[in-house]
């Protein structure tokens, strides 16, 4: 399949002793209802390479969206350690954890989250302004995001001037515009019809073409299937990874449950 | 896609690993570079904000309007009020003592000063052989009503001797001061005050001078008319009198042995205080009185009244402003309310912020300075209205419009601190917000 070939192509280039751009050991995170505790992610181990397609899977309440957090530097794990591109994230203060939000991770979600009184374009320059960057390096930047996501004639309109799927590319753009390490999107389709849905996989697909690291959560199979990695929650735990990328590191140190070495096709 | 294809040769290529950490690594330095940048942005989303809910902005800087141009207006009452009583107070004769009975005693409870009856005319005319005195008149007042033809009005109406014109000050706008020889003779004469003058001649246009004017059941001629003085302020008015010789309104219309006060003027400032002590010392003499807790009447000198009275003025200026600075606060309230009620509603709209890379800080300062400029903004607006208002008040009551500088500048300063104050609150509720519960709500 040609899903694979990218990935393939990319662990050739890289160097062997090269750090994933994701190393999660051990994620823990319980939830605290008054005394009862809540465990939501039991001892979670993922290891996703630079220019992985990951797709996290999993019933509701399986702590697939926890975890997606807690990748996204949203949230702390009660225990265990994340190495973001290297960098341990784990144990930084609020401070740096915007930061690394603001310059690693570029985040989309189900309901766009846009800013309704903002214009496209000043929607995606807005995590520039927090990295401090000139206006007009801004705008320069923020431009060429969106015609990235093919919005360039859209620039100046408002996010209710705009159908679902030109919302969901302005908030593509946003998180591209900072040049992340890695790209999370939180079923980015769940709010779309599935032609617009396929647009918008497209474009994630586009983008790990050329090397950006991308791992979405969704229910939909065939949103799914595009991704060359499904990882399967449950019950806070990994319970299914299919299509990972080999690689001596990974293999040797963080053993990983494999319950299907299958191909989807 | 097409676009995207077109512009594939510069958008995000696999970059070579060792050029990774570089692209991040500059961000960092552009964060701490630009740190005004965030400032600027975070204005300008304030303003969109307040662009966003224009009534609310407005009504929420009502209250700091409202308590911007009080301040201003007060102050300006108070100014205007002090200055008017001073320019007052410079007519009245620095050099002026006026002597008045002492109050009754009858079982324990005191009546008001004059309200015993113990001086009379020949003390006066006692005192007028002290040394530096330079005039003295005794004064009886007989208020009554004045008549002239069809026209009638109440007014005070003083018995004095023809020195008092010197005493009080007086200038006359037409005629002439009753003379020593009325005084001896008891001639029924009037001087009137330009407010007597203006509501018994009526229509204006009638040469007041030798006109015969009812006081009580005696008839006057008039024979001068006094320049006005203008309103003191406080209700009273000086140009509301009627001034007579001492023996006629003595004989003629009060028939008493006594008289009301005993004016006297020093001949120089610096001997004010041992013509008092003088006049104190004749009196108690005169009154058979040893001990001056006893005295059976009062010495009072021009320079305590100017005291009195800017005391008087001191403290209504700051209760005035005690009450502005009160309605500030309120409005300050008002603005920790709003902001409050926005850091709750715009809830998704800091989790999108936080969740892209907004620090605390970068919210913290969003916030504050919306709140900053929604006081600001009020104060601005205060500053436009307190001075009209001021103009207004100090017109409608004769005031002189004194705006002080430092006025203006007091009130916008505090209105601007009472934003970042109140505000900061709100701004570090929204600043300490969970992202993820934050971008759960709708």
């Amino acid at each position: 399949m040609q899903r694979n070939e990218p990935s393939n192509g990319m662990n050739g280039k890289s160097h062997p002793e090269r750090s994933p751009v994701i190393r999660v050991e051990r994620f823990s995170k319980n939830y605290y209802l008054g005394r009862t505790v809540v465990p939501a992610l039991r001892g979670v181990n993922l290891d996703v390479q630079q220019g992985e397609f990951v797709a996290l899977m999993g019933p509701s309440g399986s702590g697939k969206s926890t975890f997606m957090n807690l990748l996204g530097c949203l949230d702390r794990p009660t225990s265990g350690s994340y190495l973001l591109d290297g960098v341990p994230v784990s144990k930084m203060n609020s401070n740096q954890l915007a930061d690394i939000r603001n310059q690693k991770i570029g985040f989309v979600f189900q309901s766009f989250n846009l800013l309704s009184w903002m214009t496209a374009l000043d929607n995606v320059e807005l995590p520039l302004v927090y990295s401090g960057v000139a206006r007009a390096e801004r705008r320069r930047r923020a431009a060429h995001a969106l015609s990235m996501v093919g919005l360039k004639s859209r620039a100046s309109h408002r996010p209710v001037e705009l159908s679902g799927g030109q919302q969901q590319r302005v908030a593509i753009a946003r998180a591209l515009v900072t040049t992340p390490s890695l790209f999370l999107a939180d079923e980015p389709t769940g709010n779309l019809d599935s032609q617009t849905s396929e647009q918008i996989i497209t474009i994630l697909q586009e983008l790990n073409a050329r090397g950006l690291t991308v791992v979405l959560v969704t229910h939909e199979p065939d949103i799914a299937r595009h991704a060359h990695r499904q990882v399967r929650f449950r019950d806070g735990r990994i319970v299914e990874d299919i299509g990972a990328i080999p690689h001596e590191i990974v293999m040797t140190d963080v053993p990983r449950s494999r319950p299907a070495e299958k191909q989807v096709s | 896609m097409k676009i995207m294809r077109d512009e594939r040769e510069r958008t995000v290529q696999p970059l070579p690993p060792s050029s990774k950490p570089v692209a991040k690594r500059r961000p960092q330095q552009h964060r701490r570079a630009h740190g005004f940048q965030g400032m600027f942005q975070s204005t300008g989303s304030a303003l969109q904000a307040l662009r966003a809910n224009l009534l609310r902005s407005l009504l929420t800087s009502l209250g700091i309007i409202i308590g911007v141009g009080a301040v201003i207006i007060m102050i300006a009452i108070s100014e205007g009020n002090t200055s008017s009583i001073n320019s007052r107070l410079s007519t009245l004769n620095p050099l002026q003592l006026t002597i008045r009975s002492g109050s009754t005693s009858t079982g324990g409870v005191r009546g008001g000063a004059g309200t015993l009856q113990s001086l009379t005319q020949a003390d006066a005319d006692a005192l007028g052989q002290l040394q530096h005195v330079s005039a003295v008149s005794p004064t009886l007042n007989a208020n009554g009503q004045i008549v002239y033809s069809n026209q009638n009005w109440s007014s005070s109406v003083q018995g004095v001797y023809p020195g008092y014109q010197q005493i009080g000050s007086w200038q006359l706008q037409e005629g002439n001061f009753f003379t020593q020889a009325d005084e001896q003779s008891g001639t029924t004469v009037a001087v009137l005050g330009q407010t007597v003058v203006d509501n018994l001649f009526t229509p204006p246009g009638i040469d007041p001078i030798g006109q015969q004017i009812r006081i009580g059941t005696v008839t006057f001629t008039v024979v001068g008319t006094l320049a006005s003085k203008g309103s003191t302020g406080f209700g009273s008015n000086a140009d509301d009198i009627v001034y007579i010789p001492f023996s006629t309104a003595q004989q003629r219309l009060s028939g008493s042995q006594f008289v009301s006060s005993i004016v006297l003027t020093a001949d120089n400032s610096g001997d004010v205080n041992s013509v008092q002590s003088a006049a104190q010392a004749l009196l108690e003499q005169r009154h058979n009185i040893s001990n001056p807790a006893s005295d059976d009447f009062t010495i009072q000198n021009a320079s305590q009244v100017l005291s009195t009275v800017q005391a008087t003025a001191q403290s209504l200026t700051i209760l005035l402003v005690g009450v502005a600075a009160v309605s500030l606060i309120v409005g300050g309230i008002g603005i920790m309310n709003i902001m409050l009620v926005s850091v709750t509603e715009r809830t998704r709209e800091i989790g999108i912020r936080i969740a892209i890379g907004a620090r605390q800080r970068d919210v913290l300062a969003q916030f504050l300075i919306e709140a900053f400029v929604l006081s600001a903004l009020g104060g601005i607006v205060g500053l436009i209205i307190g001075p009209i208002g001021a103009f207004a008040i100090a017109h409608a009551n004769g005031y002189p419009l004194v705006i002080d500088p430092l006025s203006i500048l007091i009130a916008f300063g505090v209105s601007a601190l009472v934003g970042i104050v109140f505000g900061f609150y709100p701004a570090q509720r929204a600043a300490r917000m969970n992202p993820i519960e934050a971008l759960r709500t709708e």
